[in-house]
């Protein structure tokens, strides 16, 4: 009770027609076990604390105990929906401090495998948008699609979400035989399915009133909040890792990054079904010239990183995914930092829904994307 | 009258995009064949899982009874969770000399995040990852298995 206290004293003045209201921790649209503590007037948002660490596992503690290769099935865990960025992040990390270099075809397999991770998050997070804002219909278009792509990580990754695929050095098993093939025929299908995600939501009427000119982010406010991703790309804050520190392949392949000023809701709707067709772009340049070679370089059994301290970031599917490892040369870990674009994002919320309607809070909630684990890990 | 006219208006485009988007859900309506939901119960004689898909460890044995396990521990030491425990015990070879081998080889169903890095480390090959993924149990001390069959022992000409 304590808290609610001092966020009415805190304010100018003790308001009598104002009221709070905890949304979440059970929440259908928070996604997971957010709590968000609403000032509301009426209907009307006035400020918005969240509240995180329901779902807090301790993953960077758990880091310290555990050798490099083992930390990296932990990062799986936290953005479960960009798993494989947040391994990659990890596995380059290690790799940068050991100065190894890998060979090409695991840059490749890693950028396509990247890019697929992107695809699918999006399509989830596209069909839970839908459902947020009521067209529950939108939910099984999109999670009809993703199913091709996770198929795709079952048959060369062993697993569809806790993937663990990339590892220092390079990826836990060469590509499967039918994946080029796989990859390719999931793209021409889903160039015909992508469309349709136009026509069922973008085009709506009701979506797009409920959408246009709700929760503004300025340029400012994005990066003085540190939004990355779509979310702040939608401000107008020029941020794609790919572009300003390419990792990978990202070098090799020709992509735009996609920016827009209006920073309402819609935008960043619309910037990250534009973000799939970027997607689909880069993987067509790299599904056929993936050159031959090891698909892993042969390291040491057990992974020592010499004393000092590294830093890593990628682009994930919500924004920049970064890793922060303070080495004392054993071969644990000293300190483990994950820097995840879920944490940075949420608190940006405040500036975006004060004012609005508490219904327009679940729509602009919804597409900053917010994966829970990510944000408490 | 402008402004009459321009709610009309808005109503029909409403009308217009709901259409748009009932043609999408009508086509599908009408080609089932484009659904990619598996009957899943009904289909468990024919449903066959990815050859990498990591469902448990499981140890192989042969018609003989013989595994190629040696006990070494690198698996132990691998596991990033502790679901692998080695009870290894001593074993007098033919020729007089004391050997280890695998007594128990213990795993914690339970507690294990199909992470690959015991079957990837293993030097022997002794352990792979199995397709089955049906794990419920009533109880959970079924989780806790031994991988090594009672009886068996290792294959002839296996090192460490």
């Amino acid at each position: 009770m304590s808290e609610i206290k001092e966020i009415i004293i805190s304010s100018d003045k003790i308001h009598t027609d104002q009221y709070l209201v905890n949304m979440g921790p059970q929440h259908p649209s928070t996604h997971g076990v957010l709590r968000l503590l609403v000032r509301l007037e009426g209907e009307i948002v006035h400020h918005i604390q969240p509240h995180v660490g329901y779902i807090h596992s301790g993953i960077e503690k758990m880091c310290e105990a555990i050798s490099y290769p083992q930390v990296i099935h932990l990062t799986d865990r936290m953005d479960y929906l960009s798993a494989h960025m947040n391994n990659e992040a990890v596995a380059l990390c290690v790799e940068n401090a050991l100065q190894v270099e890998v060979p090409e075809r695991v840059k490749y397999i890693r950028t396509i495998m990247d890019e697929l991770s992107r695809l699918a998050s999006h399509q989830l997070w596209w069909c839970v948008m839908g459902m947020d804002l009521g067209a529950l219909t939108t939910f099984f278009y999109g999670l009809r699609d993703r199913e091709h792509i996770l198929d795709i990580f079952e048959e060369t990754c062993g697993a569809r979400m806790t993937l663990n695929y990339s590892l220092p050095g390079g990826v836990m098993f060469d590509i499967h035989p039918n994946f080029q093939k796989r990859v390719k025929e999931f793209i021409k299908e889903f160039k015909k399915k992508l469309p349709e995600y136009d026509q069922l939501l973008t085009g709506n009427v009701i979506f797009q009133e409920r959408t246009k000119e709700i929760g503004y982010l300025s340029l400012e406010d994005a990066i003085a909040w540190g939004v990355t991703g779509p979310a702040g790309r939608g401000s107008g804050f020029s941020c794609d890792v790919r572009k300003h520190h390419p990792y990978s392949a990202y070098p090799l392949v020709q992509f735009e990054e996609k920016l827009d000023t209006r920073g309402d809701t819609f935008t960043r709707y619309r910037l990250r079904i534009e973000e799939m067709h970027e997607s689909m772009h880069i993987i067509e340049q790299l599904i056929d010239n993936i050159p031959e070679g090891d698909y892993a370089v042969k390291m040491k059994g057990v992974v020592k990183l010499p004393e000092g301290e590294f830093y890593q970031r990628v682009e994930s599917a919500r924004g920049e995914f970064g890793v922060y490892i303070v080495s004392d040369g054993k071969k644990n870990p000293y300190r483990v930092k994950f820097r995840s674009p879920g944490f940075s994002n949420l608190f940006a919320l405040n500036k975006m829904a004060s004012g609005h309607k508490i219904a327009d809070l679940v729509a602009i909630m919804s597409t900053l994307d917010l994966v829970i684990p990510d944000i408490d890990r | 009258m402008n402004a009459l006219f321009q709610y009309i208006s808005t109503v029909f485009k409403g009308i217009g995009t709901l259409l748009t988007g009932m043609k999408i859900t009508g086509k599908y309506v009408f080609t089932p064949w484009n659904n990619v939901t598996q009957q899943y119960p009904e289909n468990r004689d024919t449903l066959k899982m990815f050859d990498r898909f990591r469902g448990e460890v499981i140890m192989p044995h042969s018609e003989n009874n013989e595994h190629l396990c040696t006990g070494c521990g690198i698996c132990e030491l691998n596991c990033p969770n502790g679901s692998i425990e080695i009870i290894s015990k001593m074993e007098l070879t033919e020729d007089g000399k004391k050997k280890r081998a695998i007594d128990q080889h213990i795993y914690h169903l339970g507690m294990c995040t199909f992470c690959n890095l015991c079957v990837k480390a293993c030097p022997t090959g002794a352990i792979v990852m199995g397709q089955n993924f049906e794990h419920a149990v009533w109880d959970r001390s079924k989780l806790t298995k031994v991988l090594n069959q009672p009886g068996s022992k290792i294959a002839q000409g296996v090192k460490e």
